[in-house]
């Protein structure tokens, strides 16, 4: 048993990681944006935790700072601007069911397979403690990017953005024992813009098309065949009706 | 030749002798009833008796028949494997011979000849003994070929419904195409080995890539006839429609067979296994186990219902074949020889309790002309008998302890529980998902199982006919009781039966299970107690022995029993029609799980101001694979039609070029 | 040797018995606790006692569609459940139970009570029943595949199926935080509040008719036959709660058979079932049950959470 042989503290980190990919697995599955903008906060402030104790763990004091800057951006001030927006945007109450649960988490646990299975040569060669989380970093932002490929929902969409970046600085934490500061202030930063340049996209897109179903920016392309395209993405043309109507009106505040 | 041989052999003709005497049914129907369903019942003694003599005895036994071609002569081999499915044939064979007279006497007054019926079976029956024994791909092919087609006749025996015409043309063509990739697979074998003859196969050393081939096409083929999704789709179409005692022998055992040429192919004549196939068969077997599951949980044709749920058990069984062949390949026998004992126990089982089911659905049938569920109801009371063996065949089916369908879940999933043995982190992490898609399929199979006796033997009769169900005749209700029989035995006795299957791996892997036996007949353990066992003679002891207490101590209070209406929360006296269905019963599940199939439910008004609910379940294989090779079939024959001018002189044109092309080639 | 197994018997018998007699105090604390947070008095703690013997003394009474199986199958439900329950150790371990039954059969003897609880509430023909049976076998189709995960989670980690030998592995190895057994922990939890018919999923407490699952199954049970059945499903809850509080958290348990050692290992087992029935009783109070389509997905996310602890147990505990 290899992990019996860690300190505490390292399983601690362990641990958190494990927590990290559940949160994500939490908001990919999450149907109501308020509750997922909520999980996405947690893994904020999970992934400052994890910096944290591998801060204590190895003793590096920078990585305290980057934990601080972590959890001020990822886990109060992001999910705090996506609040006031869909407040703004009128998109409390709104749910977004995915039409097969099951099969998006079926398929994001394969991701986690997978990329262990990427991960698996690198961890033989035996950097660190640490090493196993790579595997679980690069899970979330695969996860991140699957979900940005099934959700229809544009704040949705950036939630899933949003976790590959915490996956990204998971996976830079734990493989490198952090970036130099100067980065990491660099990536704080890039993100804080693309949130607020989100933000202003958001008000933009849902004036010109009045929804923020991602699925419905086809239109926005001048041809109707273009829009039969997306329409076959349903099984049936049966239900394909509703779905181009059902949407804009669950974007109205139903 | 030895006793075992000669037994099998004698079973062999009692079949044929079924099949001649049958032939008399022309003019006087009762011979089917008086003469041949006893022969078959006979070689099915025989069968069992000669297979269990082979198994026991652990030896093969080789001997060279006068028959076949004369360079080729037809050589047939009975070492414990063969043995085993043997006395598996056997066994179901006796039972569906005790139970055809009664069942056949309700067909006698049919418009049909028995003829056929009669016929075919007893040549079904040599068709399966002869492939488990053949020695040589060639009397295997026949053999197979046999099997197929006799069975066609038997699905096609109903022929004046056009669907069940078309049900069996459907399994015709995919016998044969699944006949093709076999007879491919034993020609890259052949082709290696330097003869058809299994020996030589076995000698063969196969270039990797060659061996990867010949395992695809033996997949291919041997899958398809076990009804493999995606390739199941003809099996829920072909095993309903034959009469029933015919459909417990194909979902019974010549799925069996099937299995059988697999794992001669595969773990025998192969050799050399990569854990790669491994993966496939799980995957494929996992697939199969839960689509089949689903499938038969929203159907309301029982035997439609039971022909899906083979589909799942054969899953089950090639996910232990598949986890077998994932630690065999990565070199770690005693878990591979744990699933392949699995898969094998599991064989067994599914041979009993689907058999027994289908048995039971014949009665059904054979009293009250009624294969709806939502038709049935309140059975248990008009045939308490059938009620009682239907009830252990479903507990069985369940993987309820302690029933047998346990004993063989238990090995599969601890088979799976040793994949932590194995090397690669990525096979540790697929293994595992397996066996929670067992798990899914297992529960699942219970919910299917109190849907079909919950609706079909409990509540109150839901139709006229199945309101004057009688009990049917003593034969039949012995060839159930036989088989329920066994299913209890084999669930409480499992040391004893495995004790016996170790003949197989170490017949054909060269190791068996030293340790689950070790700690006596009492307790079935991997490796010591400490890490896992079950003692199933224990639990079904004390089940039975703290139930009886409880009953006595219960009724010695001496307080009375009253019959009344049903509360019913205080409604009106519930009547027939406020039953739930079969349909409604599944609705839940259709709902959450449902997508995988094409479900499409209407309430649409009816022409009195009424409603209806209308249902059809899609099965997607059809959409998915079958349509789109049919298309593709067609395609490619509309060119070939150009061929066809009408004219004579073209024929006798391509004639002669075929000639002449073959003339050159031969030269 | 022949003393240690005859001790070793003694003591698994007490503790089969020790089930039946704690079930109905589990039950009555967990009222009480719920009654106090509603800021009533609530019934006495050992009010289901008395119920049990109320119903053990009345006469039964049976519908006229009922079949033999309907009379039968409270006592196979009774002592399937009792017979599973006894394979859990509850104050000591290294008990002849463990190899009788692992813990996949302790599993079955569930199912097996389960398939017996939902023919019997189809038997009569009523449709409260049937549809009870109907929605039971839905959530324990998804919770079982959930419980069998978790435990394997266990079973991987201790490489054993054997419940005894899982908690003596867990007692006898240096503690460890496995991120595994945190999502199992979390599975297990849910599994059981799903299977017991506690709030989330089910309400034990109402007789509205559509919103129950196990309550529709026994709706037309009376006097012994319902106070088995009774009788049985607090059973079960002891046994989840026993599972969870003794895998995960088996400090205490009776490692022999001295007085004393057992004695400890009682005061130990009980202190951890008052505080996850408080636990539950708080659960139960803050939470609001959930449609039966939502369900599905909160079982989903039992098998989620025990498939992520057979994933994290591989990649992150196992190493390469």
């Amino acid at each position: 048993m290899s992990l019996t042989t860690l300190p505490l503290l390292q399983q601690f980190v362990l641990v958190l990681a494990a927590l990290v990919l559940f949160t994500s697995f939490v908001l990919l599955s999450q149907a109501r944006l308020v509750s997922a903008i909520h999980a996405f906060a947690w893994q904020g402030g999970l992934a400052a935790a994890v910096t944290t104790v591998v801060a204590a763990a190895g003793g590096s004091t920078h990585l305290y700072f980057s934990a601080l800057l972590t959890f001020a951006l990822k886990a109060v001030l992001i999910p705090w601007m996506l609040h006031r927006l869909i407040r703004r945007l009128e998109l409390e109450r709104y749910v977004e069911s995915l039409r097969w649960p099951a099969l998006a988490n079926m398929a994001a646990v394969v991701l986690v397979i997978f990329s262990y299975w990427l991960v698996l040569p690198m961890v033989q060669q035996e950097l660190a403690f640490t090493r196993n989380i790579v595997a679980i970093s690069l899970a979330v932002v695969l996860i991140g990017l699957w979900m940005m490929v099934v959700r229809q929902q544009a704040v949705a969409q950036v939630l899933g953005f949003m976790s590959m970046e915490n996956g990204l600085f998971l996976a830079a934490v734990s493989a490198t024992a952090g970036m130099p500061l100067v980065v990491e202030l660099g990536v704080a930063f890039d993100v804080l813009v693309a949130m607020v340049l989100f933000g202003v996209f958001f008000f933009q897109i849902r004036q010109s098309i009045d929804s923020l179903d991602v699925d419905r920016l086809n239109r926005l392309t001048e041809t109707a065949e273009e829009e039969a395209a997306g329409a076959e993405f349903d099984a049936t043309p049966r239900r394909s009706q509703p779905t181009a109507a059902r949407p804009a009106a669950m974007a109205e505040g139903e | 030749m030895s006793a075992a041989l000669s037994l099998v052999a004698l079973a062999v003709v009692l079949a044929l002798a079924s099949a001649a005497v049958s032939l008399l049914a022309a003019r006087a129907p009762t011979v089917v009833r008086l003469y041949a369903m006893p022969l078959f019942a006979l070689a099915g003694v025989a069968a069992l008796g000669g297979g269990l003599g082979a198994l026991l005895s652990g030896e093969a036994i080789t001997a060279t028949l006068p028959l076949g071609l004369p360079w080729l002569p037809w050589r047939v081999r009975l070492d414990a494997l063969s043995g085993f499915f043997t006395a598996v044939i056997g066994v179901v064979s006796l039972a569906v011979g005790l139970y055809g007279p009664g069942y056949v006497r309700g067909l006698e007054k049919g418009r049909d000849s028995l003829v056929p019926l009669g016929g075919f079976s007893g040549l079904f029956l040599t068709g399966m003994l002869a492939v488990v024994l053949a020695d040589d791909a060639f009397l295997f092919m026949v053999a197979w070929e046999l099997m197929s087609l006799s069975s066609y006749f038997l699905v096609a025996f109903h022929h004046d419904n056009p669907a069940n015409r078309r049900a069996a043309f459907l399994y015709l063509l995919m016998a044969h195409v699944g006949g093709l990739a076999i007879l491919l697979g034993y020609g890259v074998l052949a082709s290696f080995g330097d003869g058809f003859a299994f020996d030589a196969m076995r000698a063969a050393t196969l270039s990797p890539a060659w061996a990867s081939v010949a395992f695809a096409l033996a997949f291919l083929g041997f899958g398809m006839k076990a009804g493999l999704v995606p390739l199941h789709a003809w099996l829920p179409e072909a095993h309903p429609v034959a009469p029933s005692h015919i459909s417990a022998l194909m979902s019974g055992v010549m799925l069996k067979v099937a299995v059988y040429g697999f794992v001669r192919f595969v773990f025998d004549l192969i050799g050399d296994i990569q854990w790669q196939w491994g993966v496939v068969v799980l995957a494929i077997g996992s697939l199969s186990a839960l689509l089949g599951v689903l499938a038969a949980l929203m159907q309301s044709d029982l035997k439609r219902l039971l022909a899906y749920s083979s589909v799942e058990n054969l899953g089950i069984i090639f996910i232990g074949l598949g986890l077998a062949l994932l630690f065999l390949g990565s070199g770690h026998p005693l878990p591979g020889v744990l699933a392949f004992v699995a898969a094998l126990y599991h064989v067994l089982n599914h041979a009993l309790f689907k058999g027994l089911l289908f048995l039971g659905a014949g009665a059904i049938l054979h009293s009250s002309h009624e294969r709806d569920l939502e038709q049935m109801g309140g059975l248990l009371r008009r045939m308490p008998w059938t009620g009682l063996f239907f009830l252990m065949g479903a507990l069985s089916i369940s993987a309820l302890p302690p029933f047998n369908g346990f004993v063989s879940e238990w090995l599969t999933f601890q088979s799976a529980l040793q994949a932590w043995r194995l090397d690669g982190g990525v096979l540790r992490s697929v293994v595992p998902i397996a066996s929670a898609v067992l798990a899914l399929t297992g529960a699942l199979v219970a919910a299917t199982f109190v849907k079909v006796y919950g609706v079909a033997f409990l509540g109150q009769a839901r139709s006229r006919h199945v309101r004057r169900a009688r009990p049917v005749p003593h034969g039949m209700r012995a060839g159930q009781g036989l088989l329920a029989l066994l299913c209890l035995l084999l669930g409480v006795m499992p040391v004893a039966v495995i004790g016996t299957l170790n003949a197989i791996p170490e017949q054909l892997l060269g190791g068996g299970l030293p340790d689950s036996v070790a700690q006596g007949w009492l307790s079935l353990t991997l490796v010591d107690s400490a890490n896992a066992s079950y003692s199933a003679p224990l639990v079904a002891a004390l089940l039975a022995l703290i139930i009886a207490l409880a009953v006595w101590m219960l009724r010695g209070k001496a307080v009375r029993v009253r019959r009344c209406d049903a509360w019913d929360c205080g409604f009106a006296p519930p009547d027939a029609r406020m039953q739930y269905t079969a349909t409604a019963f599944a609705q839940p599940i259709r709902r959450v799980l449902g997508h995988l199939f094409l479900v499409e439910e209407a309430v649409v008004p009816r022409g009195d101001g009424g409603q209806r609910h209308q249902l059809a379940i899609g099965d997607r294989a059809w959409g998915l694979f079958y349509l789109p090779v049919a298309r593709w079939v067609e395609a490619a024959s509309r060119r070939v039609v150009r061929l066809q001018s009408g004219n004579v002189r073209v024929y006798l044109g391509w004639t002669l070029a075929t000639l002449l092309v073959l003339l050159w080639i031969i030269s | 040797m022949d003393h240690l197994v005859s001790a070793s018997s003694a003591a698994a018998l007490f503790q089969a018995l020790l089930y039946l007699a704690a079930a109905p105090l589990l039950v009555g604390w967990i009222r009480k606790v719920k009654a106090r947070l509603q800021n009533r008095r609530g019934p006495a703690l050992l009010q289901p006692y008395r119920d049990l013997r109320k119903l053990l003394a009345k006469e039964v009474r049976v519908a006229h569609t009922a079949s033999p199986l309907f009379s039968a199958a409270p006592y196979i439900v009774f002592v399937a459940t009792w017979m599973a329950a006894a394979t859990v150790p509850l104050v000591a371990v290294n008990l002849p139970t463990a190899a009788v039954a692992d813990i996949i059969v302790l599993v079955g003897l569930l199912a097996l009570a389960r398939f017996f609880l939902a023919l019997a509430g189809m038997d009569v023909g009523t449709a409260f029943g049937g549809m009870g049976a109907s929605r039971e076998m839905l959530v324990s189709s998804l919770a079982e595949p959930a419980m069998l995960m978790a435990v394997f989670t266990l079973a991987m980690t201790a490489h054993s199926t054997n419940l005894a030998s899982v908690i003596d592995f867990q007692l006898s190895s240096d503690f460890a935080l496995r991120p595994s057994f945190l999502f199992a922990l979390g599975g297990l939890i849910l599994v059981a509040l799903a299977e017991t018919g506690r709030i989330p999923v089910d309400n034990p407490a109402t007789h509205l008719e559509l919103t129950m699952i196990h309550e529709a199954m026994l709706l037309e049970y009376s006097g012994r036959h319902l106070a088995l059945m009774e009788w049985a499903a607090q059973i079960k809850l002891v046994l989840y709660g026993a599972l969870i509080a003794n895998i995960f958290f088996p400090w205490g348990i009776a490692q022999s058979f001295a007085p004393a050692a057992l004695g400890l290992g009682i005061a130990a087992i009980a202190a951890k079932l008052l505080l996850l029935g408080a636990a539950l009783a708080v659960g139960e109070s803050v939470l609001a049950k959930m449609r039966l389509f939502r369900a599905p997905a909160f079982l989903n996310l039992a098998l989620l959470l025990a498939l992520l602890g057979l994933l994290s147990h591989v990649i992150l505990e196992v190493g390469a």
